[in-house]
């Protein structure tokens, strides 16, 4: 028999025993198949940046026509929940006890000093804590003002002539839904757990039941255990991916503008990189304890706050945007964006795709190097 | 390339770091293993056996030297090595979930056996290892004996020229051992094979061909089994007393000088001297014992023992016992302090404890002896009141321990299996924690452990990491920490498991002490020649009791003409044939 | 009788049996201070430098003044101009710009005549996040330069305006919104790790029977095994807060006090948590992945960077389970409006009913989940 034959053959029956191991051991299936769908489901459901029913505290000293026209206004919003208080005082109390989210006060001489174009004041508090949440309110805020303003000035006769007027196209994201960009990030997120998850414990357990040794003792090569692992957990990590792209698409109705080809080339270096890690903390840790603590650790806040996910890249400082260059999920999340909702945007692909595929190379660098077919 | 010698090490060097510590596992060996030949590597823990074994394997790097194996050099070309030799590691890694032919398939294609000669072989080995009817069975649900034989059949698959075993029977019930032992001769007669195996199991290097005996990573000797035991003659004893019962009688000899060992053997006791011939007796022995001394041969143990015990014979203190425990009077001797009665244990659909019963009383040693997965950790884990029992009872100093008050715990130590400490704490740490939880107060604790420092000897290691321990010291030291609170019960469950013959020895010295001062004693054990220190004994297999009765009535129930002197080991193998033939007619 | 000795001797036990071991030295010590540091930074809603594309077809002497507002904002960084239509598409598609502002070739005469001129904002959507804070940007120096239009030209500015100011956090600056909630963060992420698998490394090493059959009670194996992770969290949480006041600057304007009781009534549920997870587990593995399965949700459905008002019912109703939700809301209440006990009761309720349930379940397997 020639050496290309057994190599195949030594490959085959690796591949055989990890696929059966995966089929009979159901925690395999359920980190690949049962994690993504019931994080994402969620995540994908849980995780919004969207300021939608803000609660909006609305004190009208002196109610009249032209205050009912402002506070309608904020009614037929849809951001907005106004609750009507009395007084400013229980409004900013309500404040205080987070019943509000902010406050609108027309004072006694609204109407008089907007009928007599004096400019009339609208007192506008938010609670800052959230300043995210605020900025955004703030806006919303902005949005009624500006409208009730030009209809009020129409309805007056006399046109309002603001000089400059934007007028803003959000591309890719008309209805500014966060979730369209939430969900592909989570996608990038939870694969970066499932793929370490998967494979961070499968080669310190072999260690452990003492199968690793006597793998090492038949004429087997190193490489192709660790292909014997990666292939099947590859084609696990992949099932799980293409759900996850599933459910953005069907469930979440996420738009998909970028060609399926491109999406399943990119997840597949993803995952390639993902499993790496996670064989690059197993081959490393030897043991199970302390291989779960490291995958915890470098996985999953990293991923969550270092990839681009929901905090943007280029508004950190330079030194930690530098540091988030060796996060493996920053470029599959810029990838899964663009490609979801951009499209084929080839500059974007291909320039994130090879910075994949330089991780990936240096993981399995290590790999081979840190695994040798020897105990120490 | 043939060369004459199947294994050959020329000035191999190992050392092993771990923090600041540094161990020398092999120290500069050089030896020869000649073709066609089953060679034992014998030697207490520590001795470098498994290192020897990975570094023929090419699975570790030696500091320095050569190593040739089957003519190739393990070091520059460890892939071809691996394809020449079968090697199976001390707990052979079977993949549990999956199943015995799958993991035979696994290794043949590992091993780049062609369909065609695959078949043949699978037959063939099934035939030998009787695995034929458990093809579709997952094999982590196979018993002890049967993985053990899977594991060999999965090395045997592509047949190699040489075959490595690091101790391949360790936990295998006596059927299955000899079992395993004609499997590996038939290798060596039919197909040539060199085999090299190391062994707890004394009474196993007999077997052997030739035995390498290896200390702190030296070779102390080579030759074949005879050429160590002979030099022996006239050095080897059996005492036995009338007067004295024979526990008593091998801790006086025990601390005899002039005597090196002294263990009990059946009957009698079994003593190896310093030099030829008995010392005088008489001044240890008031007139009215009435000693009988008749020489006997001496076998390959005794030698071991009189190699390596020598430098560290260790003069077990009568002091061991709790002082205050008096002898106890006749009618305390025949209360009842362990009940267990149809004691049944299911987990799913599998009986690991069937229809279980038996009475301990006190003062006792009480053994349940059988092979890994016989169902004798899960009896005493129910005892201890760690897991519930399916039906029946268990009532230990009478209390159900699972629903008993924490003082009544206070009653017992126990000893896990694998000496369960805390391995990154001290030994001092380890002490002093178990001290702390048995409730000992300030000034008992630090008189308890001083006293465990020094009756265990492990003042000079009171610093030392448990977890570094060698593991004969790491048995000291959970035997310590189970008697910090000076129990009247004390569990042990496979206390000598995986320790060498000098430990073991050192072991029972200290239970037999501590027996005679009236503690009740329950232990587990998989070695047969464990029984005879058991005042009464239950022999389990397959959740079920066997037989139950002291040593001598279990030896005398199967004594035959052909069979005028059985050992224990003789009583399972008979027992489980027995069994096999009963079930066999009533089929 | 629970008595203290046990308790202490466990106690110190666990603690010894973490602290001398290297590796969970360093893992306990390293990243925390390294995440806090770098999230410290990362996690920030706040933008600057947002790059942005002028596309002017005007270039007349008000076009100028707009793009030189632009220049001048700290928020805004304009990259090479654009000179055709077609380049749009490209610096969007390809993230040369988050905003191209397109100046139409009438934009200074409209102005002029006294009419209202359309400035095209076109921005990259892929964060709706991001694009909606930086139109908001783009609106402020907008309203802005209208406001200076009308003052200069001497008419009279709109009928009525908003007078907007923020409570708590006068500039909105996301980070004093963020770095609280690391402390809760990190807090949650150390005590699993030390709790997470305590119980499950003792059954596979055999030393929790070994335990089990001494004559401690469960509660004080339970109170035992519930000190070091408390302690440490303490530790490490006060480390993180002086961290967030000293280093991060954050106001502290509420009672210290009622932060740590918080503080501590956390990790007690955290720890809780933790040590259900280890000892229903029956392996390390198990015990990793529960570990996993609890710090991945409790993170993202805290409130931590996205809002608990903003999910779904159902999904709200969950994150009452959460400790860290509430943990959370005390540390921004304490930090940033200055709250004290009274207010936090409500906090304080949930976390105690979480920690005695979770802390009963543990010490209730302890005995009955078996091997």
């Amino acid at each position: 028999m020639n050496r290309s034959l057994r190599k195949r053959m030594r490959l085959k029956g690796l591949i055989r025993k990890e696929s059966l191991q995966i089929l009979r051991d159901p925690s395999s299936i359920a980190i690949a198949f049962i994690m993504p769908v019931i994080l994402l489901l969620l995540f994908g459901y849980g995780v919004s940046l969207d300021a939608k029913h803000i609660r909006l505290a609305t004190v009208v000293e002196q109610p009249d026509t032209n205050t009912a026209g402002l506070i309608g206004a904020f009614q037929h919003s849809e951001y907005f929940i106004p609750v009507l208080y009395h007084t400013v005082q229980d409004a900013e109390i309500a404040l205080m006890e987070h019943k509000v989210d902010g406050i609108v006060w027309l004072r006694n001489d609204f109407s008089d000093r907007l009928l007599s174009r004096k400019t009339a004041p609208i007192g506008v508090y938010v609670n800052g804590v959230n300043a995210n949440q605020a900025r955004i309110s703030v806006g919303y805020i902005q949005g009624v003002w500006q409208t009730w303003l030009s209809s009020f000035s129409r309805d007056q006769g006399h046109d309002l002539k603001t000089p400059v007027m934007i007028e803003p196209r959000i591309w890719f994201n008309a209805a500014v839904n966060s979730r369209y960009f939430l969900v592909p990030g989570l996608i990038a997120v939870i694969m970066t757990l499932i793929g370490a998850l998967l494979t961070s414990m499968v080669v310190a357990r072999e260690w452990e039941r003492g199968t690793m040794e006597a793998l090492m003792v038949t004429p087997i090569r190193i490489s192709e255990i660790l292909l014997g692992k990666l292939i099947p957990y590859f084609i696990l990590g992949m099932g799980g991916m293409f759900l996850s792209v599933a459910m953005a698409v069907w469930l979440f109705d996420v738009p998909l503008r970028g060609s399926f080809l491109a999406l399943t080339a990119a997840s597949a270096l993803f995952m390639m990189v993902a499993l790496g890690m996670g064989l690059l903390i197993s081959t490393v840790a030897k043991n199970q304890f302390v291989a779960g603590q490291i995958a915890i650790i470098t996985t999953f806040l990293p991923a969550f706050i270092l990839s681009g996910f929901i905090f943007q890249i280029s508004a950190m400082p330079e030194p930690i945007q530098f540091i988030t260059h060796i996060i493996p999920a920053r470029y599959f999340v810029a990838i899964l964006q663009t490609i979801f909702l951009a499209g084929d945007i080839w500059p974007i692909i291909l320039s994130n795709c090879a910075a994949l595929l330089i991780m990936m190379f240096v993981f399995f660098g290590i790999i081979k190097k840190k695994a040798h077919k020897r105990l120490i | 390339m043939k060369t004459s010698n199947a294994l050959e090490l020329e000035s191999v060097s190992k050392t092993f770091s771990s923090g600041n510590r540094t161990v020398v596992a092999v120290d500069d060996m050089s030896l020869k293993i000649d073709y066609g030949k089953v060679t034992g590597l014998i030697g207490p823990d520590g001795a470098g056996k498994t290192t020897l074994m990975r570094l023929a394997t090419g699975l570790l790097l030696p500091d320095q030297g050569r190593i040739m194996v089957l003519g190739i050099d393990a070091v520059q070309n460890p892939l071809r090595v691996q394809s020449s030799v079968g090697y199976m590691p001390q707990r052979f890694g079977l993949y549990e979930d999956l199943t015995v032919q799958e993991n035979l398939d696994l290794y043949a294609d590992l091993q780049g056996v062609s369909d065609k000669d695959r078949t043949e072989r699978y037959q063939e080995l099934m035939h030998m290892t009787g695995l034929a009817p458990f093809t579709n069975r997952l094999s982590g649900k196979l018993s002890g004996g049967m993985k053990q034989k899977l594991g060999l059949a999965c090395t045997l698959i592509h047949p190699p020229r040489l075959l490595i075993l690091d101790e391949p029977t360790v936990g295998v019930d006596p059927v299955s051992r000899r079992e395993l032992w004609s499997i590996i001769y038939r290798q060596v007669q039919d197909e040539g094979m060199s085999v090299l195996l190391s062994t707890a199991y004394l009474d196993e290097a007999e077997r052997c061909d030739e035995i390498i005996l290896m200390h702190q990573g030296k070779r102390l000797g080579q030759g074949a089994p005879r050429s160590f035991s002979q030099p022996l003659k006239g050095r080897v004893f059996h005492i036995s007393a009338p007067a004295i019962n024979k526990r008593s009688l091998s801790i006086r000899l025990n601390s005899i000088p002039g005597i090196t060992d002294a263990i009990i053997e059946g009957e009698k006791v079994r003593v190896v001297t310093e030099t030829e011939g008995m010392p005088d007796l008489v001044a240890y022995f008031p007139d009215d014992s009435n000693l009988k001394i008749e020489p006997a041969e001496p076998i390959f143990e005794d030698a071991f023992i009189a190699t390596l015990g020598t430098e560290k014979k260790t003069r077990v203190p009568y002091d061991l016992a709790p002082l205050q425990q008096k002898n106890i009077s006749r009618q305390e001797a025949s209360e009842v302090v362990i009940e267990v009665k149809n004691l049944k244990r299911k987990f799913g659909d599998f009986i690991a404890v069937n229809d279980v019963s038996f009475q301990v009383k006190r003062g006792e040693i009480f053994g349940l002896l059988g092979a890994n997965g016989a169902g004798k950790s899960t009896t005493f884990r129910m005892l201890c009141g760690l897991l519930p029992v399916t039906t029946g009872t268990v009532r230990t100093a009478g209390h159900d321990l699972r629903t008993a008050s924490a003082e009544a715990r206070g009653k017992i130590g126990y000893m896990a299996q694998r000496f369960s400490l805390y391995a990154n704490l001290s030994v001092e740490q380890n002490l002093r924690f178990f001290a702390s939880a048995y409730g000992l107060a300030r000034k008992r604790k630090k008189t308890r452990i001083g006293w465990a420092l020094s009756t265990f000897e492990l003042a000079p290691y009171r610093d030392t990491i448990a977890g570094d321990l060698p593991l004969g010291f790491k048995q000291r030291l959970a035997m310590a920490a189970s008697l910090m609170h000076e129990p009247e019960i004390l569990f042990l469950d496979e206390p000598t498991s995986g320790v060498d013959p000098l430990a073991r020895r050192e072991f029972w010295l200290r239970i037999n002490t501590l027996a005679e001062s009236g503690v009740t004693v329950l232990v587990t054990t998989h070695f047969m020649d464990e029984a005879n220190y058991c005042d009464r004994l239950i022999i389990m297999s397959e959740g079920k009791v066997l037989a139950e009765g002291s040593p001598a009535e279990l030896k005398s129930s199967i004594q035959r003409p052909d069979l005028p002197d059985p050992t224990m080991e003789d009583v399972f193998i008979t027992l489980i044939e027995y069994g096999k033939n009963t079930e066999g007619q009533a089929a | 009788m629970i008595t203290l000795r046990h308790i202490l001797a466990l106690a110190i036990k666990e603690l010894l049996a973490i602290l001398k071991d290297k590796q969970s030295r360093v893992i306990l010590i390293g990243p925390p201070i390294a995440q806090l540091l770098v999230f410290g930074y990362a996690a920030t809603f706040d933008l600057n430098h947002i790059p942005v594309a002028i596309y002017d077809e005007d270039h007349s002497q008000l076009s100028r003044a707009l793009v030189a507002r632009l220049r001048g904002s700290p928020h805004f960084e304009l990259i090479d101009p654009l000179d055709h239509d077609g380049q749009i598409e490209v610096a969007i598609n390809n993230k040369e710009a988050l905003i191209v502002l397109h100046i139409g070739s009438r934009f200074g005469s409209e102005i002029e005549k006294g009419k209202s001129a359309q400035v095209q904002a076109i921005i990259d959507g892929r964060n709706s996040n991001t694009a909606l804070l930086a139109l908001g940007y783009l609106r402020t120096i907008v309203t802005d330069f209208n406001i200076e239009w009308f003052e200069r030209n001497g008419l009279t500015g709109p009928p009525a305006s908003l007078a907007i100011r923020s409570w708590f956090n006068e500039n909105l600056v996301s980070r004093w919104f963020i770095v609280p909630g690391i402390v809760g963060l990190l807090s949650l992420v150390i005590t699993t790790i030390v709790t997470g698998l305590s119980v499950a490394r003792e059954r596979e090493a055999g030393t929790f029977d070994q335990l089990l059959v001494t004559p401690l009670r469960p509660v004080e194996i339970l109170i035992g095994k519930s000190v070091p992770g408390i302690l440490i969290g303490l530790i490490e949480g006060s480390f993180i807060l002086l961290m967030a006041i000293y280093w991060f600057e954050v106001p502290l304007r509420g009672n210290l006090g009622a932060l740590y009781i918080g503080m501590f009534l956390f990790l007690l549920s955290a720890t809780g948590v933790g040590l259900m997870i280890s000892s229903i587990a029956l392996t390390q593995q198990q015990g990793i992945l529960g570990a996993f399965l609890f710090l991945v949700p409790s993170v993202i459905l805290s409130g931590f960077a996205t809002p608990i008002a903003n999910m779904p019912e159902i999904i709200q109703y969950l994150t009452y389970l959460n400790p860290l939700r509430y943990f959370l809301i005390i540390l921004r209440s304490v930090f940033l409006e200055g709250d004290s006990y009274a207010l936090l009761l409500d906090q304080y309720f949930p976390m105690t009913l979480i920690a005695v349930v979770t802390l009963a379940a543990a010490g209730w397997s302890f005995r009955h989940r078996l091997s």
